[in-house]
């Protein structure tokens, strides 16, 4: 038997590989929309990666650094060290803010890393340029999609930082750079006051005669001094000792401790569970109608394809030709337009749509397999209409017309 | 030649679809997952690194003079304003005397008085010892009792002794008029160094307390600067060492120093050693107290050892390590570190000998299973 699809489309290729190339654009923005869904749960999740830790203590009865804001002394740390499966202890303070340079400003999420060796829980865990932070103070390592370079100086709040390292995926549950910068420089960034409010607030301080005695010098300069100091960090991480169970060390930190703690599942739960979940909600739902669109294009195209060559199938009707045959030959085009579609698709998501998109868009090959399974079940599925119509021409037509 | 169309056409349509397929199979082996991370080397240095530590503080006078009256009054006259410089035993002001002077005229007229009762009693005393003498005489001549002669004998003793109550009164009202005239000379505001008037903390005409605080000195030659450096990282701090002061207001400069002393006690709050770090020269003009300052101390050198990039140190399964490539093969070795140094050297004690190779930087995270593709810089990053 020999392929009639396969001459029908010799006969007219450039019209068939153009409207296949149309069709693989809206297939290559379907297969973004998933990408985008999934590299939204993968930034969710590599803010958990990142961060190296397998507890989150936070404060209590809230949900924790990323969905909700959490204070905690610094001192704490130091107790949690001491319970036992603790093997490390880290502050940490995240912050989403501009950051400033000297051309405008970038979006990110300034972290606070506590000082030490790299492997600290909360430290970037690897980098593509430069080295990690060495100094105390004024340094910074900053993801690369901030745009910032090595040696770039930078503005947090009043203080400027030096860029030592680059590191790449390191973002925050928005998508929104991270930039690492010690701890005790972030916790000055978050909880002091600017200069104006810090005036304001020594004058009233001052006018208050409880605070300002005549018989008591001194009195005032130490009440000022206490209202600046800023012991605060957002949650502690904790990395548990090989051996322990994470569940069994957070139910001991929140019995004595008395603080909430989450676990990484628990995290998770709260990042893609409830802090991404409409816009996961509204990225499926244009998922489905893209879908849906894509298959009522592709029957509307099959359908046009089908009519345009009505006085042929009525031909082959009349020499005889079975059925069989004439819907092989729609439904072998159908696939055909179905397959360019897919492999224009794929290659636009990934070398056109992917790179520039301006969230990260994440493309599993698991999910370009999906979809190519559903591509093709769109395609047979629209073929039925153009079958249909096929099978219902009057072999007269041919004569008639 | 009538195939020739056909086989045109067929042509034509591989010409488009192959490149299509091509470029298909690059993108699906090429991106996510199944693409080989971009790595790039670095190889075990024998090295020796110079160690620094850095820390920040702010520039305090070793010295500060708090001048103040020793008890409470009131301001009279203030000479010096902030900024002046004074030298050791100039007046800077003078506290009000309020009813002081009065008092020593007080003192003066009592004392004229006490002089006065001495000659009264003296008188006295010199009458009743004549008296005294004379009736012993007439005792010797029978002419007087005995009985009167105790009298006169008794009066000289009461004379004698109102003749001491009048010396001790008059000492008395003396040292009280000079406790007076030590209070009056206290009254002014002396300078005890030569130094620098850098607070001016009450104006004329203002009530002070004992112990508050008029004027404050500062000694301008002993500036330092009290610095902070983080516990984690203090290793090495001693006295004596060498150190660059960076001031907030001169970034870029840099001024030379020592370190000073190294403080007995650390802040167990901040968690923070303190250390106090003298300049070599103090700046002209001076430097603002509590202006802030980077101090960087120079360790000294260490022996070569066997040294890498600190962005090569990664953990994994709580340990700290190192991606090793050997023959192309990717390895977790477990090292232990060294010392430090502020470029992010770091010393290999144990885990890698020279010529090692090891993942400096990678595009993504690694893992044992990970294909590696060797490039000089990771793609997209500008150097």
């Amino acid at each position: 038997m020999i392929s009639l699809a396969g001459r029908d489309i010799m006969h007219s290729w450039g019209k068939f590989v153009f409207t296949g190339m149309g069709l693989g654009l809206l297939i290559g923005i379907t297969l973004s929309m998933a990408g985008i869904y999934r590299g939204m749960v993968d930034d969710a999740k590599v803010l958990l990666d990142n961060s190296g830790a397998d507890l989150w203590v936070v404060q209590k009865d809230t949900l924790g650094p990323y969905a909700e804001s959490s204070s905690l002394y610094d001192d704490i740390w130091r107790g949690i060290r001491g319970m036992p499966g603790v093997e490390r202890a880290a502050n940490i303070t995240y912050l989403t803010m501009q950051v400033g340079k000297q051309d405008g400003d970038v979006r990110a999420m300034v972290t606070g890393v506590t000082p030490g060796e790299p492997g600290t829980p909360g430290w970037p865990p690897y980098l593509v340029a430069g080295r990690q932070i060495t100094r105390s103070h004024y340094e910074a390592v900053a993801d690369i999609a901030s745009g910032f370079k090595l040696g770039d100086r930078i503005q947090i709040r009043r203080n400027h930082y030096t860029i030592v390292g680059l590191t790449r995926r390191m973002v925050s549950s928005n998508g929104d750079p991270m930039v690492f910068i010690p701890l005790k420089d972030a916790q000055e960034a978050q909880f002091l006051k600017d200069n104006d409010a810090i005036r304001e607030q020594r004058r009233r301080t001052a006018e208050n005669p409880a605070f300002n005695r005549p018989g008591v010098p001194g009195l005032l300069d130490a009440v000022i001094a206490s209202q600046s100091t800023n012991p605060y960090v957002n949650a502690v991480l904790v990395r548990v000792e090989p051996g322990h169970a994470p569940e069994e060390v957070a139910e001991s930190i929140r019995r004595w401790k008395r603080l909430t703690v989450y676990t990484r599942s628990q995290m998770e739960e709260i990042l893609v569970g409830k802090l991404i979940a409409t816009s996961a909600r509204q990225i499926f739902m244009f998922l489905v109608i893209l879908s849906i669109v894509s298959s009522a294009i592709v029957a509307f195209i099959i359908y046009t394809l089908t009519l345009g060559k009505i006085r042929e199938i009525a031909v082959l009707k009349l020499i005889g030709t079975k059925n069989r045959t004439i819907v092989g030959l729609i439904m072998q085009q159908s696939i055909a337009l179905g397959l360019i579609g897919f492999v224009v698709g794929k290659i636009s998501a990934t070398l056109l749509m992917a790179p520039i998109f301006p969230k990260y868009v994440l493309l599993q090959p698991l999910d370009s397999v999906m979809g190519f399974i559903a591509v093709v079940m769109i395609c047979v599925l629209s073929s039925i209409i153009a079958i249909r119509a096929a099978l219902r021409v009057d072999p007269a037509e041919a004569i008639g017309g | 030649m009538k195939k020739l169309p056909f086989q045109k056409r067929t042509l034509a349509l591989i010409a488009v679809l192959f490149p299509l397929l091509v470029l298909f199979v690059y993108v699906a082996l090429r991106s996510g997952p199944l693409a080989p991370v971009s790595v790039v080397l670095a190889t075990v240095e024998n090295k020796s690194i110079s160690p620094k530590l850095f820390g920040i503080g702010t520039i305090e006078a070793r010295y500060t003079y708090k001048i103040g009256p020793t008890f409470a009054g009131r301001v009279k006259r203030l000479d010096v304003h902030v900024g002046e410089r004074v030298k050791a035993g100039q007046v800077l002001g003078e506290m009000d005397p309020v009813d002081l002077d009065e008092r020593i005229r007080a003192q003066d007229a009592t004392l004229k008085r006490a002089n006065a009762q001495l000659n009264e009693a003296q008188a006295r005393k010199d009458y009743a010892q004549t008296q005294a003498l004379r009736y012993e005489q007439l005792l010797k001549a029978r002419s007087t009792s005995e009985e009167v002669v105790a009298t006169k004998q008794q009066d000289l003793l009461v004379a004698k002794a109102g003749l001491t109550a009048a010396r001790e009164e008059l000492s008395r009202v003396r040292a009280e008029r000079e406790a007076l005239e030590a209070q009056r000379s206290n009254l002014s505001l002396v300078a005890p160094v030569d130094g620098l008037v850098v607070s001016r903390d009450a104006d004329p005409g203002t009530t002070v307390v004992a112990g508050q605080a008029v004027v404050e000195l500062i000694d301008p030659s002993t500036l330092w600067v009290n610095v902070r450096f983080d516990q984690i990282r203090a290793r090495g701090l001693a006295a004596g060492l060498s150190a660059q002061i960076t001031l907030r207001s001169q970034a870029g400069e840099l001024q030379a120093g020592r370190v000073l002393r190294v403080e007995p006690l650390a802040d167990a709050v901040t968690e923070e050693t303190l250390a106090k770090v003298v300049f070599d020269q103090i700046p002209d003009p001076l430097p603002p107290i509590g202006e802030l300052a980077e101090i960087t101390i120079t360790l000294p050198t260490l022996a070569a050892t066997p040294v890498v990039p600190n962005a090569a140190i990664h953990h994994k399964d709580s340990r700290l390590g190192v991606w090793q490539v050997t023959n192309g093969d990717l390895r977790f070795t477990a090292v232990s570190l060294g010392i430090a140094d502020l470029e992010g050297r770091v010393q290999i004690r144990e885990g890698l000998k020279v010529g090692d190779q090891v993942v400096a930087y990678s595009e993504n995270a690694l893992n044992e299973h990970s294909r590696i593709h060797v490039v000089d810089h990771i793609p997209g990053v500008t150097q």
